[in-house]
């Protein structure tokens, strides 16, 4: 029998006041508060997130998706609560932290005279040990413009060109802040897709976004966020009860529409029918979809 | 992969710890990088290379054309205009190319997305410097040819004056640039910096001896251009390009400790408020 032990993993150092994070939480935050004048921006959000999950984020704007993120970037600072970032209370992180996370920002790069190459090779320059720039470019599938300039790129493109410089550093955790706003339906399937290859290297990812179907479809859990609060977290099937959720019976009976929300709607059907003789006038049944979910969630009328 | 329990993840990123020291390149590596990046951008954008590096040339070739009188016995006024364009030629390298250019990269957020990567601080800065140092010979570098091949100007004529033309030019690019950098922070849209930042530079060059003669101008505007380096810098200027003409400054002479000193002191004050104002993001944004 070998006596040599396996490396095994340390707990990562806790700063004072943060929680303990343990080697399977990359983020974990608690009781996060953040103000703005009388605007409470912020107000209370606990979350964990694990190494090697995709996290979203998800509510409607302004209500703080990216001021919690930034908070957990490093680029803002919070009033209360405790937050560690890989271990690290953002608020005092300095560049060996940074050089484990990876940024996307939801604002544009500005016009660049540089070319994608250009970019992303200088950003490579602030690492000690960074991807290979044509490899990255490859990822995120910009080879063909290596010599275009980054302001000349769609939208979609741009978008690619930051989550290259993004990863470019071989970053543990990668925010993705609304990577996808003001795509189109074929460039945001295509982002999806470099999304989930980037998965496949163990990237932990927590990214924002106001869209349902994005955060349904590349989240491991979804966090949705609603006038500065965690509402509820789940995986994205589960949320809001939505596999167990009531359906709607809606039909016309003595000219008047009424409606039953039932758990058993195959019975209320058949009962219908016999008291109506048959033919139920105007009859539906209505499951929730996950945006009405949402919508109640987020405090929308739906 | 869609389970609620942590994920899995590579073995490599498991094991591998926040706490493990993380290497950082050697600065040198990323001053060079940033330097290269300046110097590329620079010579790609169309405004900054008419504004700042081709316009002082066509103010001499235009301001040079009209104004051809004597300012005295031999001496024509271009060699007196050559020597304030070169100093014009230090205040838009540094000053109103990095005022108006840092101020567009704030509010473009391209200050903020730099500041959330492991660079090194001090890089951007070396980087601007650098791309100053470079703005300005090729500015000062025209400046000469134009002036040599279409009014013949006299270029120094001892190495003692391109000494002082080098330690002129040097100190002056530093104190500009630090300025400039410095009052990015007070422009609120970067696209209104150069709508503020021009007119700033034509003040001081209509008041500092650019187009008019010092000694020429009312004393109260004397008074006020004294305050600020462009004043210094075209005397320092005069003193290598047209040293004959020493006894009709205000002082007798050029005074050239006095441009020293206060050019020495802007660099510091410039220095300073970069340390007190500069921001790495825009106020609109939080």
């Amino acid at each position: 029998m070998p006596t040599e032990t396996p490396p095994v993993a340390q707990p990562a150092k806790t700063s004072a006041g943060s929680p303990p994070a343990s080697v399977d939480v990359a983020i974990s935050v608690r009781g996060l508060r953040k103000s703005y004048g009388d605007n409470e921006a912020v107000a209370g959000v606990d979350l964990d997130i694990f190494r090697g999950e995709i996290f979203a984020l998800l509510g409607p704007n302004g209500a703080g998706k990216t001021v919690t993120v930034e908070i957990l970037e490093g680029y803002r600072r919070r009033d209360a609560g405790d937050v560690s970032v890989l271990g690290v209370d953002p608020a005092k992180a300095d560049a060996h932290w940074k050089s484990q996370i990876g940024i996307v920002l939801q604002s544009q790069g500005g016009d660049s005279e540089l070319t994608v190459a250009e970019t992303v090779r200088v950003q490579a320059a602030y690492f000690a040990n960074p991807r290979p720039v044509e490899e990255v470019i490859a990822l995120v599938g910009l080879t063909q413009k290596l010599k275009a300039k980054a302001s000349s790129l769609s939208g979609g493109q741009q978008r690619r060109l930051d989550v290259a410089l993004g990863i470019v550093g071989r970053p543990r955790l990668l925010f993705l802040d609304e990577p996808t706003t003001g795509f189109d339906p074929e460039a945001r399937r295509q982002f999806w897709e470099l999304i989930r290859q980037l998965r496949e290297l163990g990237t932990t990812m927590l990214l924002t976004t106001h869209y349902l179907d994005e955060a349904e479809a590349l989240a491991d859990r979804v966090g949705v966020i609603a006038a500065g609060s965690i509402v509820e977290i789940g995986v994205p099937a589960e949320l809001g009860g939505r596999h167990l959720a009531p359906a709607r019976v809606r039909w016309v009976e003595d000219g008047q529409h009424r409606e039953e929300t039932t758990a058993t709607p195959t019975a209320v059907v058949q009962a219908l029918s016999q008291r109506l003789g048959g033919e139920i006038p105007e009859l539906a049944v209505q499951r929730p979809s996950l945006e009405d979910i949402y919508l109640q969630m987020i405090g929308e009328p739906a | 992969m869609s389970n609620p329990t942590p994920n899995t993840a590579t073995p490599d990123s498991r094991t591998a710890l926040a706490n493990d020291p993380v290497e950082l390149p050697p600065a040198g590596q990323v001053y060079l990088a940033r330097s290269r990046v300046e110097i590329v951008e620079f010579f790609r954008q169309k405004e900054a290379l008419v504004f700042t590096l081709l316009f002082p040339s066509m103010l001499l070739l235009i301001f040079g054309a009209v104004l051809n009188f004597e300012i005295a016995p031999g001496l024509d006024f271009v060699q007196y205009f050559m020597a304030g364009m070169v100093a014009s030629g230090v205040l838009a390298s540094g000053f109103q190319n990095l005022a108006i250019t840092v101020a567009i990269e704030r509010t473009e957020g391209r200050l903020k997305r730099l500041s959330g990567t492991p660079m090194p601080k001090s890089a951007y800065f070396v980087g601007k410097m650098v791309q100053v140092v470079v703005v300005g010979v090729a500015t000062i570098a025209l400046l000469l040819l134009v002036g040599v091949v279409v009014y013949g100007v006299d270029l120094p004529a001892t190495a003692a004056r391109w000494a002082t033309f080098a330690w002129v030019t040097l100190l002056g690019l530093a104190a500009c640039s630090l300025l400039g950098i410095a009052f990015s922070s007070a422009i609120k849209n970067g696209k209104s910096a150069p709508a503020i930042v021009t007119p700033i530079a034509l003040l001081l060059q209509f008041t500092s001896g650019v187009f008019f003669v010092f000694t020429d101008l009312p004393a109260w505007m004397q008074n006020f251009a004294a305050i600020f380096p462009l004043k210094w810098l075209t005397q320092g200027m005069r003193a290598s390009f047209l040293p004959e003409f020493a006894a009709q400054e205000g002082a007798g002479s050029f005074e050239l400790g006095k441009v020293a000193l206060v050019l020495g002191a802007w660099t510091i004050v410039g220095m300073v408020l970069c340390v007190l104002v500069f921001r790495w993001r825009d106020r609109a944004d939080g």
